[in-house]
């Protein structure tokens, strides 16, 4: 029997259809209660049948209604729904008022949407009113601070630098703890590409439209595979029917470097250096006195332009935006410019039946990067020397020099500051296009089926070039060829390309079951991701382009694949009950055949109490509602490709070997793991959700349990038992809990003013339960964090018993004024002697609190607001402080003179053997509270003769920040703060237009 | 038509779902890296296969110089076998003392080292990474694998000689792993990989292991001096039996004296001569010193780049007032130095007497008082990237130099060493020639020479100290003379003292990494760690 007449039958048989007799025809008009404007395509149904239709462009309906129907529901989506008495009636024209209540508003989740009243799961919204405001030029950062149990740092001040994004502390230890990111309905590849290190800078902020934030298994288990760390879903903004609308704005910024790494000035230099240098030293001291941090950072004015136009041409509507976007970084040479093109058609044909989305993006960006190795170097350089020097060499630029060695410069010292930024050339070109298109099929005889096919393509290339003029210290006479003549500089190419493909497919049935006044809703599909980069690979050339090194291959093409069933199921009863289950069954290209697929199962539920009788009259409850849930989610990215199976790779022409007179290429068989399989993440979550006094405070108090196990962790392999002695294997397990409290309220309103604030606290535990196959109490744990400072230090590891990224340090002793005691350290297992067996795990890099808060007031015209954040309980090593404020680095071993931190003077340490760099001294309180975002708008109203609207703008970014650490930035993702691209004051003045 | 259309939809979702459940979409190959089938279809892949188990001596990894490591945990410029090695034997010793602050390297002087030492870690991970190629390839090897593959012919019988020189280097490291760590655990090419947990062999276990395996591969090994450079021959096998019986007293309990005079004397008799200028061995072109030379490792400034081996061991002595570009590189690391208790084993360190005295000393304290001071203690210039010639080498950074696993010096000393502990099959007369021969070298004339009556036990440890400093040795001959941890000799800074002191005995060997114990239940560590 054929498989299409099987399923009818069988569809038939489950919902069984009914058909009415039509005997009379109501027409009509929905208009908007506040303006009297039409409402397009407003549902209006019969109550208690499927029968309805939609609005035309006009507002206007026709229906023909059974001759026992009695009342019309007519509904908007974020209007109040009406219901009409027909009675007689032949004509309905009826207003719709704008729903302020957010509870009805609708919330994107995986493969559909819902009203936020029947959520079941933890899903958080921001829609664009919240956004924050200012010159934000990457997506994420319009959310930062605003949901509870997210976590959004900026990975340093630089133009276009991508974030790092934490939903309840991410979920494993070498895997990746980046949430998935999902662009109207397209999970997208949170790597970036050459050229662009940000995957989402390339999406222009102006575009979005919301952020739905699924945090628990149970909104997030949908996404099964790729879930673990929570889901992220961000719809952009679509057309409207009606009359073209224009958006434009603009907005200049000028950004400062708001605090430099604090190092010690010419003359305290010129004192340390004729306290304790030798003479040699001494006579290399200069007489200049350079802030080489004032050289290398500049003021940085960017700017920002965007227009976009939306409405309808006759039933099809779109929108078109551009965006313009110049911005300048703080360190000199240092910029982004991105044009951004974003079109969408939303029609919907087939008398409503199908709604069609397409989507267009396409954002091309010229970046020209600067060396951000000058910042380290500036901390570094002598500020006893002069910028220049007299002479034509070395670009002009002052470095030390050694008459002897074979390029004049002495090996091993830092370079001229200002030379590394100005003598070097990166610039690239990054070309990305998503296109994806959604149809949704209303099933014409079956109209509570919906057929969904989403599928979409993101292309995206990046290329660039790097150049080294051969002139400049940082590469000069890098290489000497076989004549014995030396080349310098750089010349060099990169190129990256990425095509990754997407197809979703999936029904969607919503039922009315009258009998048990329940409603329920059932979603099957299949899902299919394919994610290929093409790295093409150049040869090293110097700035004359003579060849230093060439690659074996072209190019290489590492690419994963993923395949999806998924289904769910939600069943609303009485409108007081929501059961929501789903299941998903996942296949990744990176485990082999027998651990391929696993299936990530999640069951929720949500009681609203105050549907029930005890609460429905009270008045000061205006809304209640408890939701549990629990669920398993996987995780397979930040892993090798192809791992299960041993592949030889070819070594470079670099790394071959001699027998005889023949240099030979080397095959090395690779590590492999072949049992590795997916981890696995269950959580736990608990929540309610409350509304006081007509919802004018609204909030949520929410726990959550979540255990990792089979943890993707890079374990040590028994000697002699595989090609690597590190792999990552499924070992171990790890626990999150925590608790998340969000509170919004309006503490005035009235005719002229309105005041909102939101706040939220999120507290959050890690600890590692388990990390190896046999528990061995002398292992102390997996050593990661390479630091400035020694040749592999480590800083950070990862034991059991403790947090994810505990410090491993030894413990400083102090004297009774407390002052650091150079070099001695507790014998902490009291064996008489100080080695690694006396270091100790200390705090760690994550907050165990952090908060958020946003306030807002609207008088007349005029608005303010700001965005505070506040982390506490994270610590941070000063790698600027242990890596510089020792006497050694002042007078350095090899005969020349550097600057470094200030903290010398405090510690007087003087850097002497290597346990030092260890200490805990420099482990650091980095708890801070910070002022991300002040604004003031005024919004002028009609211009142009009415025929304009225009607000203006004025942000102050990262006003200030209040902390006891001792270094540049209390917030550096991973721990380690070593000379970090400092975060720039931003200063905004900015203008709306609409017409 | 509605229902056409809603047949066409379902249709099409269907068939997506039909074509999906394809289960081949998730089978994706790397693009560039190739399987063990591949590689070994010929005899070009097994020579370059080979290569790498050669290679694993020489680099750090896949890129020259960094960047696609063999070994992890450790920083990869110093994760070669020569440049950790070296350290273990040398850093603990009154040869070499260095100014940084590594993680772990100070403990060598202090004495202090514990299982988690990263530097002893990377060693032990090193050597067990040759083997494990060693056994892979071995397995590729067999003669059942070469038959299934249609090799044969000479292609078959140098791959069979190849299969040798594996078993020759992996017996190589189990050496080396017995005389650093004492009971090691053991895998061979009959253990799968992945299948099962190694069981620790004793140090009596390792040495019948290494001395049976080594006289097993003698008759498939090329003859002595017949190979191509840079390969094992008869010559190694036989100098490698010469070593590890010298050593047998510290390994098993029973001295193989005479078994160290035999083997010594076959490979002095395989028709080896010193090369005529001491300060010539370690230069760019030693690669020419083959008359002496038995096994190198081999580096190239472009061909075969890294940051440890002889890279290290030229760039790291370099500080002070030293000139580079005397040294044929770019720049010194300002590191490695060496003790006064060294310096004395000469009685004229200019090296106008004994040339091999190459020290420097302009602007160098003999005596330390701060180990991290690079003008405390005496530079070696042993190492020099500069051809016999003087002609510089092929590049600034990476040098030339090859390292002399073995030289025929070695051998004349564990021959006189051998007779004068006892051992039959030679004498004393033939013992005091080999020593004179390199005295005359030394001294460019007979001044240097020394009597019979001078030829002492404890002479013979001051005289390899002279010979083969600074080329990974001291610790293994302190240990024998029972000089290394004791009291009755001591060194600056010996014990993490200035003027020395004797530590517990236990650490005679070092521990099993902690990384291993944690990760293989059958292993029990060393006692005292």
């Amino acid at each position: 029997m054929n498989i299409k007449k099987t399923l009818v039958v069988l569809l038939f048989a489950i919902i069984g259809i009914s058909v009415s007799a039509q005997d009379r025809t109501v027409t009509g008009k929905v208009t908007d209660a506040k303006d009297g404007a039409p409402l397009v395509a407003a549902s209006v149904t019969v109550k208690g049948t499927n029968k309805g239709t939609a609005t035309a462009k006009d507002g206007t309906f026709t229906l023909k209604v059974a001759s026992n129907a009695t009342t019309l529901v007519i509904s908007y989506l974020n209007y109040a729904t009406k219901e009409v008495v027909l009675d007689s009636k032949n004509t309905v024209n009826v207003a719709l008022s704008q729903t302020a209540d957010q509870l009805n508003e609708v919330v994107v989740i995986g493969y559909g949407s819902v009203r936020k009243k029947d959520l079941s799961g933890s899903v958080a919204t921001v829609s664009a009113k919240d956004f924050n405001t200012g010159a934000i030029s990457t997506p994420e950062q319009l959310i930062a601070g605003k949901v509870a149990g997210v976590s959004i740092i900026s990975n340093s001040g630089a133009p276009g630098s991508g974030s790092t994004i934490r939903i309840r502390g991410g979920a494993s230890l070498n895997a990746s703890n980046d949430p998935l990111i999902v662009i109207d309905g397209m999970p997208i590849d949170g790597g970036g590409i050459s050229g662009q290190a940000n995957a989402l800078a390339l999406i222009n902020p102006n575009d979005i439209e919301s952020f739905s934030v699924l945090k628990d298994a149970s909104a997030a288990a949908i996404y099964g595979a790729r879930a673990s760390n929570g889901v992220i879903l961000i719809t952009t903004k679509k057309g409207k029917k009606g009359a073209m609308k224009v958006d434009f704005s603009s907005q200049l910024s000028i950004g400062n470097v708001s605090k430099k790494a604090d190092v010690l000035n010419a003359n305290e230099i010129r004192t340390i250096v004729n306290a304790n240098g030798n003479a040699s030293l001494k006579a290399l001291l200069g007489s200049a006195n350079t802030d080489w941090q004032e050289q290398i950072y500049q003021t940085a004015i960017s700017n920002d332009n965007n227009i976009s136009m939306s409405g309808a041409i006759k039933n099809m509507p779109y929108r078109l935006s551009l965006g313009n976007l110049d911005q300048k970084g703080v360190l000199k040479t240092d910029e982004l410019k991105r044009t951004t093109v974003g079109f969408n058609l939303n029609p919907t044909l087939l008398n409503n039946h199908l709604t069609i989305n397409l989507n267009y993006k396409l954002s091309s960006s010229q970046s020209n990067f600067a060396n951000q190795g000058a910042i380290g170097a500036a901390t570094f350089f002598d500020p006893t020397q002069a910028v220049r020097s007299n002479s034509a060499r070395f670009g002009g630029y002052w470095e030390w020099l050694d008459p002897n060695s074979s390029t004049g410069l002495k090996s091993l010292t830092p370079k001229n500051p200002l030379g590394l930024l100005m003598q070097n050339d990166n610039t690239s070109n990054v070309n990305r296009q998503i296109a994806s298109a959604l149809f949704d099929y209303k099933v014409h005889f079956l109209p509570d089926l919906h057929v969904i096919v989403n599928t979409g393509m993101d292309i995206a290339e990046g290329k660039g070039t790097t150049i080294i003029n051969d002139s400049a210290a940082s590469s000069y006479n890098r290489y000497k060829d076989a004549a014995n003549k030396f080349h310098g500089g750089v010349n060099n190419q990169y190129r990256q390309t990425r095509s990754n493909s997407y197809l979703n497919a999936y029904l969607n049935y919503a039922k009315d079951i009258k009998a048990i006044d329940s409603r329920l809703e059932l979603v099957a599909g299949y899902e299919y991701q394919d994610y290929k980069t093409t790295n093409y690979n150049f040869s090293d050339l110097t700035y004359d382009k003579t060849v230093v090194s060439s690659p074996n291959y072209a190019s290489n093409v590492p690419e994963y694949r993923l395949v999806s069933y998924l289904g769910r199921a939600n069943l609303n009863i009485l409108n007081k009950y929501v059961l929501t289950a789903s299941v998903r069954q996942d296949g990744s290209s990176k485990f082999n055949p027998d651990n391929r697929y696993a299936l990530f199962p999640s069951a929720a539920i949500a009681w609203k109490l105050k549907e029930e009788d005890f609460l429905k009259t009270s008045t000061t409850i205006s809304d209640l509602k408890l939701r549990a849930s629990y669920g398993v989610t996987g995780q397979q990215d930040g892993i090798g490709y192809y791992d299960y199976i041993s592949y030889y790779n070819l070594g470079s022409n670099s790394a071959q070997y001699q027998f005889g007179n023949s240099f030979y290429s080397i095959y090395r068989p690779g590590g492999y793991y072949f049992n590795r399989k997916w981890e696995q993440t269950a959580t736990a979550n608990v929540a309610l959700d409350f509304g006081l006094f007509d919802n004018k405070v609204t909030g949520t108090i929410e726990a959550y349990n979540r255990t990792t196990t089979d943890l993707l962790n890079e374990i040590n392999q028994p000697a002699g038992t595989n090609f690597s002695n590190k792999i990552v294997a499924n070992v171990g397990s790890m626990e999150n809990k925590g608790v998340e409290v969000t509170l919004n309220f309006q503490p005035v309103k009235n005719k002229t003013t309105t005041w909102d604030v939101s706040l939220n606290a999120t507290y959050n535990k890690n600890q590692i339960t388990k990390l190896t196959i046999s528990d061995d109490p002398t292992y102390a744990g997996a050593r990661y964090g390479g630091i400035s400072g020694g040749t592999g230090n480590t800083i950070l590891i990862q034991s059991v018993g403790y947090q994810r990224g505990s410090y491993f340090v030894y413990k400083q002793v102090y004297n009774a004024a407390g002052k650091p005691i150079d070099g001695l350290f507790s014998d902490l297992n009291r064996d008489g002697i100080i080695n690694e067996k006396d270091l100790y795990q200390y705090k760690g890099n994550d907050p165990q609190f952090f908060f958020g808060a946003s306030s807002n007031v609207t008088y007349k015209k005029w608005n303010a607001g700001f965005v505070l954040r506040a982390n506490v309980g994270n610590y941070m090593y000063n790698n600027v402080a242990s890596s510089s404020g020792t006497l050694r680095n002042f007078l350095n071993p090899l005969g020349y003179i550097n600057n470094g931190s200030r903290d010398y003077l405090t510690s007087g340490f003087s850097g002497n053997g290597s346990n030092y760099y260890l200490s805990d001294y420099y482990v650091q309180n980095a708890s801070f509270l910070r002022m991300d975002n002040i604004n003031v708008g005024y919004n002028v109203g009609k211009v142009f003769h009415n025929k304009a609207n225009l607000k203006l703008n004025a942000n102050i970014q990262n006003a200030f920040i209040i902390t006891k650490y001792k270094g540049l930035d209390p917030e550096v993702n991973g721990g380690i703060d070593n000379n970090f691209y400092p975060r720039p004051r931003t200063f905004v003045l900015g203008l709306n237009l609409n017409f | 038509m509605k229902n056409n259309k809603f047949k066409i939809v379902i249709a099409t979702v269907f068939s997506v779902f039909i074509l999906a459940s394809c289960s081949k979409q998730l089978d994706l190959l790397p693009t560039n890296d190739v399987t063990s089938t591949m590689v070994y279809k010929d005899a070009t892949g097994y020579k370059q296969a080979f290569a790498k188990v050669y290679a694993s001596f020489a680099l750090t990894g896949n890129n020259g110089p960094a960047g696609n490591g063999d070994i992890q945990g450790i920083d990869e410029g110093t994760s070669d076998f020569l440049r950790l090695y070296w350290k273990a034997q040398e850093l603990s010793t009154d040869e070499a003392v260095v100014s940084w602050g590594d993680p772990g390297i100070q403990d060598f002087h202090n004495m202090n080292w514990s299982a988690s030492n990263p530097m002893l870690t990377g060693l032990y991970y090193r050597s067990y990474y040759q083997i494990t190629l060693a056994n892979d390839f071995i397995r590729q090897a067999s003669d059942a694998n070469l038959a299934a593959r249609g090799i044969t012919g000479a292609d078959a019988d140098n791959i069979k000689k190849f299969r040798a020189e594996a078993r020759f280097l992996r017996a190589y490291q189990y050496s080396v792993l017995m005389d650093l760590f004492g009971s090691v655990p053991f895998v061979s090419e009959t253990d799968l990989l992945g299948t099962v947990l190694p069981k620790q062999k004793t140090r009596a276990e390792l040495f019948a292991y290494v001395e049976s395996e080594l006289k097993a591969i003698e008759a498939d090994l090329t003859d002595a001096r017949k190979n191509e450079y840079g390969r094992a021959d008869k010559a190694a096998a036989w100098a490698l039996l010469a070593r590890i019986y010298l050593n047998a007293n510290v390994y098993t309990g029973t001295a193989k004296n005479t078994e160290a005079v035999t083997y010594a004397k076959k490979v002095i008799d395989a028709g080896y001569s010193l090369i005529p200028d001491y300060t010539k061995l370690m230069r760019a072109d030693n690669n020419l010193n083959t008359s002496e030379f038995i096994l190198t490792i081999n580096y190239d400034g472009v061909k075969t780049q890294n940051w440890g081996g002889t890279t290290f061991l030229t760039h790291a002595p370099i500080g002070g007032s030293m000139t580079a570009s005397q040294f044929g590189v770019d720049g010194g690391w300002g590191g490695l130095r060496t003790t006064k208790a060294f310096a004395d084993k000469f009685t004229d360190i200019t090296g106008a007497t004994d040339k091999r005295a190459q020290f420097y000393t302009a602007g160098q304290n003999a005596d330390i008082s701060d180990l991290s001071a690079f003008k405390d203690g005496y530079a070696i210039t042993k190492y020099k990237n500069i051809k016999a010639d003087g002609s510089a080498g092929t590049s600034l950074t990476w040098v030339d130099i090859d390292f002399p696993i073995f030289r025929l010096s070695e051998m004349y000393l564990i021959y006189a060493e051998a007779v004068s502990r006892g051992g039959t099959g030679g004498d004393a007369t033939t013992a005091l020639g080999y020593i004179n021969n390199m005295r005359q070298r030394a001294y460019g004339n007979t001044t240097g020479n020394i009597t019979a009556a001078q030829l002492t036990t404890d002479f013979i440890l001051d005289e390899r100290s002279r010979e083969l400093y600074w080329e990974g040795f001291r610790r293994t001959d302190l240990i024998r003379y029972g000089k290394f941890v004791e009291s009755t000799y001591v060194w600056p800074w010996k014990g993490g003292v200035k003027s020395g002191t004797g530590v517990d005995a236990f650490r005679k060997v070092y521990p099993i990494p902690s990384a291993d114990i944690s990760s293989n239940p059958n292993l029990k560590q060393n006692a005292g760690y």
